[in-house]
């Protein structure tokens, strides 16, 4: 798989990390009321089939987390944002 | 011996003599021979012995399909297991050795299972050697393995290289016959990037073999045309010895090519193999198709092959397979054989057919119809054949055809299936999208005219197609030619895991009838042919056997890679220390001379101890603690992951990413942090130093500074990219030393510019950029592991040994020792310091008995999900000491906690000892333990039991600091 990264180019996939789904917020709220969102964020994640923004460490080249926008079942990829332009963004790519 | 060297024709050299050996005796062939076709050519056929029965076989094919001839080849290291002699290009002084024989090629014991056939048939595995269970492992395993093993490995390394490399193109063609050279030229021409891949040793395909006609001068001529221009073109790369291998996500490929198999040893400097990954725009399949051996008695007898492997060997290579042949076919280029053995002077006794007409030319040989093959005669030879209406004819050869196979493994790589083609009898590849199609008779297009259509038309990449050349086709007609059921002997299916036709049908009936389970329970599609020959028919039997259509049962998987790949090409150059890199720290050469035991952790190679003549680690280790304890000691702390941090809200990042608070830090001053996971359970400890209102230097353990790293850029970038913050790793750029003991102050103060050390000055927890030596600029932090009055030390790298052996010579009047991580280790558990053992994962702050460095005040990593019940449970493991309550008494790490009167069961443990230390201090075996409540038992005497290592003994629960718990040698 090839990932194109927004600051080094179509880089080989071997060069990234990934930890999994980027759409899930981190809940800011330390109300104790909010603990099953907090639940959620730390443990619940889909599996969908299909479209799927994840996140990947570009370790091996500029360091920077990105979000890939591919398919799980084709491996066909879409895109790829910064993880900073995708929070900034609200969370899409 | 007879030869077997036609008098005139085919690619070799006959000026050239190579001398090579198979099994111990001498041959010679020449320059463009193989293995395979230098031994027909000397009259040897039995080349190897099947798997289960130990059958004599000869080759099948004249590539990469073939089953049989499988050989060991070289020696030493050089070794390797499994190659095919048909694949194996011969050069001088080649040396290869049959397999699976004893004591002999030609006799061989294990022949004897042929009797006992019976009990070989379809899951013989299954069925015999189930009982008595305990036999499986000790017994049966073994003997199996001896007994049906393929090649042997050497067990000395591989002397010779391997490379991996990257290419990209616009277009990759698979495959150089007529449709790979057409699709390469039309790419070619439109100007595109052109990579034309093949696993053969010469460029050129079918037409290296077949006697064709393309353009008015023959199939070869025309070849070479187009393969000139080619190679004269910039944007052409043509890579002979090439196997694509796999079809990958993104249109990458992976391909074997074999730059250095073909000579004695490789030079120096170059690989043997290289590994590439080919990165195609669009790629076209132009592998070909396959030709399918026909299931009848005998079949495996050496001298039975491929009819176009028999054509290949006297066309290509000059080497009859035979001085009198049969050929047995069901389709129309069985006739090409009888065709071409008879223009090369070989005597062709028949061409037996299957069918009721044929339209192709026999050339004047007897063709007899609808008749087959039943039996051939001969055991390590062939001597003659019976067919089905009885009739037997002498012959030494027999040419076999069952019809042709599309290569669509690459096409089904990534997961689609092939398609059945009632048309030509053949699986053709599935839709796999614009980027890369099939195309010739790999997509089923059988005659010439059309492969070369195919390929100019799927080659192009802008503009008009290519103009197709003339040619001569020949004729392609087929019919259903799987098993002649009238064969009283064995029928092979799948030759290189002896499975016959009958075991199909056998497994039908047992409940085995989805292909894919058929395979399994045969064996059938297995090994490293993976079924290249015996696939189809498999399936058409099956088939019939389940009353299905081809259709129906369909195909097995097909999975990379297309042909064995060896593991150094996997491997590449990364082996041994190029695999994983050792990382020695800027003080590792002081500590080198001191006579420094290293110990690999991770990748550091770090100073574990200095032992003195005759000392073992322990007594190293003790003395290094007593030393620094009652004087000075050095240690080299410079695997501790350092990160700088600078910024307007570095503070508030800080804050974020440690439970405890960091923006309230005065400038000038270290503070011990706790960094827990977003689940609440601690991740990383370590001191972070505040050098200017925006700037800190942080310190994570020597295990997870890539991972904090990681995690901090995470944080940053994808949780709180509103903070103004950068930071960077800089744990390689110092050279960190610990200076501890009551003398540590006296021997800094002597290497210290200007500043004059007191606890004014430099007070307890204090950061201070300062200079050493004259104008070297440093870092002196008042920080204690040991809880000796400490220091550390940081410089920049390069003067890191400088600097070391600078305290050692200040401190030689106090009695300095330099101290490994082993006497780092016991101080810390004499001092009751968590480490790794106790953050394991598992515990929680309150766990390690620092649940007050919690802030309430803010948001920060694991604060919320740290609340849940579970982690606060007073009942949870948390940190105790443990002594032993008869001092002499030796404890170790992992033993179980019990109470006193229970028996050691899962619900009776308490907790187990994370870390154990002999304390010089206190002489006796001390201990940190993660006890249930341990908190509230101390002064509990349990029982501390080993049952890994049978020892037990009575202990007691303690406070984790054994060692001055006042904590006044800190402040001395």
């Amino acid at each position: 798989m090839l990932i194109p990264c927004p600051h080094c180019g179509t880089r080989p996939v071997e060069e990234f990390t990934f930890l999994g789904d980027a759409s899930v917020k981190r809940p800011t709220s330390n109300d104790p009321a909010s603990m099953d969102q907090w639940f959620d964020y730390v443990y619940l994640r889909d599996n969908p089939k299909g479209r799927f923004d994840e996140y990947a460490h570009h370790a091996g080249g500029c360091r920077a987390w990105l979000v890939v926008s591919r398919n799980t079942a084709t491996h066909e990829v879409y895109g790829c944002v910064t993880a900073r332009d995708y929070a900034k963004a609200g969370g899409k790519s | 011996m007879t030869s077997f060297r036609l008098d005139k024709g085919g690619l070799i050299d006959r000026s050239s003599e190579l001398n090579f050996t198979f099994d111990g005796k001498a041959f010679t062939g020449h320059q463009g021979d193989t293995l395979a076709s230098a031994l027909i050519a000397n009259g040897v056929h039995l080349m190897g012995r099947s798997f289960k029965y130990h059958r004599p076989r000869g080759v099948i094919s004249a590539g990469a399909s073939e089953p049989n001839a499988l050989v060991e080849l070289r020696d030493g290291g050089r070794k390797e297991a499994n190659t095919r002699a048909t694949m194996v290009e011969l050069y001088d002084g080649l040396i290869a050795n049959s397999q699976n024989r004893w004591p002999s090629l030609d006799f061989d014991l294990g022949a004897v299972n042929s009797l006992a056939s019976s009990m070989f048939v379809a899951g013989f595995y299954y069925k015999t050697f189930m009982w008595p269970k305990s036999f499986w492992e000790k017994i049966y395993e073994p003997i199996i393995r001896k007994a049906a093993g393929l090649g042997t490995a050497s067990k000395l390394p591989d002397p010779d290289k391997y490379e991996k490399a990257y290419a990209h193109c616009d277009m990759l063609v698979i495959g150089s016959g007529p449709t790979g050279l057409m699709a390469a030229l039309a790419a070619a021409r439109s100007g595109g990037r052109v990579i034309l891949g093949d696993e053969g040793s010469a460029l050129g395909g079918s037409l290296l073999s077949e006697r064709e006609e393309i353009a008015g001068v023959s199939g070869y001529n025309w070849a070479q045309g187009v393969l000139a221009e080619l190679a004269s073109m910039p944007n052409v790369t043509l890579m002979p010895r090439t196997t694509v291998v796999g079809w990958f996500d993104g249109n990458i490929f992976g391909a074997i090519e074999r730059v250095n198999d073909h000579v004695i040893a490789p030079s120096p400097y170059e690989p043997r193999q290289r590994y590439w990954r080919i990165i195609a725009k669009r790629a076209v399949l132009a592998a070909g198709a396959e030709e399918r051996p026909v299931a009848f008695g005998g079949n495996d007898v050496p001298g039975v092959m491929l009819a176009s492997a028999m054509r290949t060997y006297a066309n290509r290579y000059a080497a009859a397979a035979g001085k009198s042949v049969v050929v047995f076919t069901g389709n129309d280029s069985g006739y090409r054989t009888a065709r071409d053995m008879q223009a090369h002077g070989v005597h062709v006794e028949a061409i037996i057919d299957s069918r009721t007409e044929s339209k192709a030319d026999a050339g004047g040989v007897p063709v007899l119809r609808e008749r087959m093959i039943a039996n051939v005669s001969g055991g390590k030879g062939v001597a003659g054949v019976e067919l089905t209406d009885h009739t037997k004819i002498s012959c030494d050869a027999v040419a076999m055809s069952g019809g042709w196979s599309p290569i669509v493994n690459l096409a089904c790589h990534r997961g689609a299936k092939p398609a059945w083609n009632e048309a030509i009898l053949g699986f053709v590849p599935p839709e796999t999208g614009k980027a890369f199609v099939a195309a010739g008779s790999a997509a089923g297009r059988m005659l010439l005219s059309e492969c070369l259509a195919d390929g100019a038309s799927k080659g192009t990449l802008a503009g008009k197609a290519l103009a197709v050349p003339k040619c001569r086709d020949e004729a392609f007609a087929v019919s259903p030619l799987w098993w002649v059921k009238q064969s009283t002997g064995k029928a092979f299916v799948d030759y290189q895991n002896d499975s016959t036709a009958k075991d199909l049908p056998l497994a039908a009936q047992e409940g085995y009838k989805d292909i894919e389970l058929a395979k399994r329970y045969t064996t059938t599609g297995m090994a490293t042919d993976q079924g290249k020959l015996g696939n189809v028919n498999a399936i058409a039997i099956l088939a019939e056997a389940t009353g299905k259509s081809i259709e129906q049962v369909g195909t097995t998987t097909f999975r990379p890679f297309y042909t064995p790949v060896a593991f150094g090409a996997f491997a590449g150059p990364f082996t041994g220390h190029h695999f994983q890199p050792v990382r020695k720290t800027p003080l590792h050469d002081w500590a080198d001379e001191l006579g420094a035991v290293f110990v690999e952790t991770g990748l550091w190679m770090r100073s574990s101890w200095f032992p003195l003549a005759g000392e073992d680690w322990l007594a190293s280790a003790s003395r290094e603690v007593l030393a620094t304890r009652n004087g000075v000691g050095i240690c080299d702390v410079s695997t501790l992951g350092k990160i700088d941090v600078q910024g307007r809200d570095a503070g508030a990042f800080l804050d974020r990413l440690y439970c405890n608070t960091f923006s309230t830090l005065a400038v000038g001053k270290a503070r011990y942090g706790l960094m827990l996971r977003e689940d609440g359970i601690v991740y990383d400890d370590g001191t972070t130093s505040r050098l200017a209102d925006d700037h800190y230097v942080m310190t994570t353990t020597t295990a997870n500074a890539a991972r904090v790293m990681a995690q901090m850029e995470f944080a940053h970038q994808a949780l709180f990219p509103e903070l103004d913050v950068t930071y960077v790793s800089v744990t390689e750029q110092w050279a960190q030393m610990a200076v501890a003991g009551p003398k540590s102050r006296a021997t800094l103060q002597k290497i210290v510019d200007d500043l004059v050390m007191s606890d004014e000055t430099v007070p307890y927890m204090a950061a201070k950029e300062v200079t050493v030596l004259g104008g070297v600029p440093a870092r002196l932090f008042r920080l204690s592991f040991s809880g000796e009055h400490a220091y550390e030390l940081a410089v920049p790298a390069d003067y890191g040994n400088m600097a070391a052996r600078a305290i050692c010579q200040a401190g030689e009047e106090f009695g300095i020792v330099p101290y490994g991580v082993e006497a780092l280790s016991i101080m810390r558990v004499e001092k009751g310091h968590v480490a790794g053992g106790e953050l394991n994962g598992t515990t929680t702050a309150a766990d390690l008995g620092l649940g007050k460095m919690m802030s309430t005040k803010k948001d920060y990593i694991g604060r919320m999900m740290a609340m849940r019940e579970g982690l606060t449970d007073t009942n949870r493991q948390c940190v105790v000491g443990i002594r032993p309550v008869e001092p002499g008494d030796r404890i170790r790490s992992g033993a179980h906690i019990l109470k006193l009167d229970d028996k050691p069961s899962m619900a009776n443990d308490q907790g187990y000892l994370s870390s154990v230390a002999w304390s010089p201090m206190l002489n006796m075996w001390i201990a940190l333990a993660l006890v249930s409540n341990g908190r509230a038992r101390h002064g509990e005497r349990v029982r501390v039991w080993d049952g890994l290592r049978g020892h037990e003994t009575i202990g007691e629960i303690c406070d984790p600091v054994h060692f001055d718990r006042e904590n006044k040698r800190l402040h001395a």
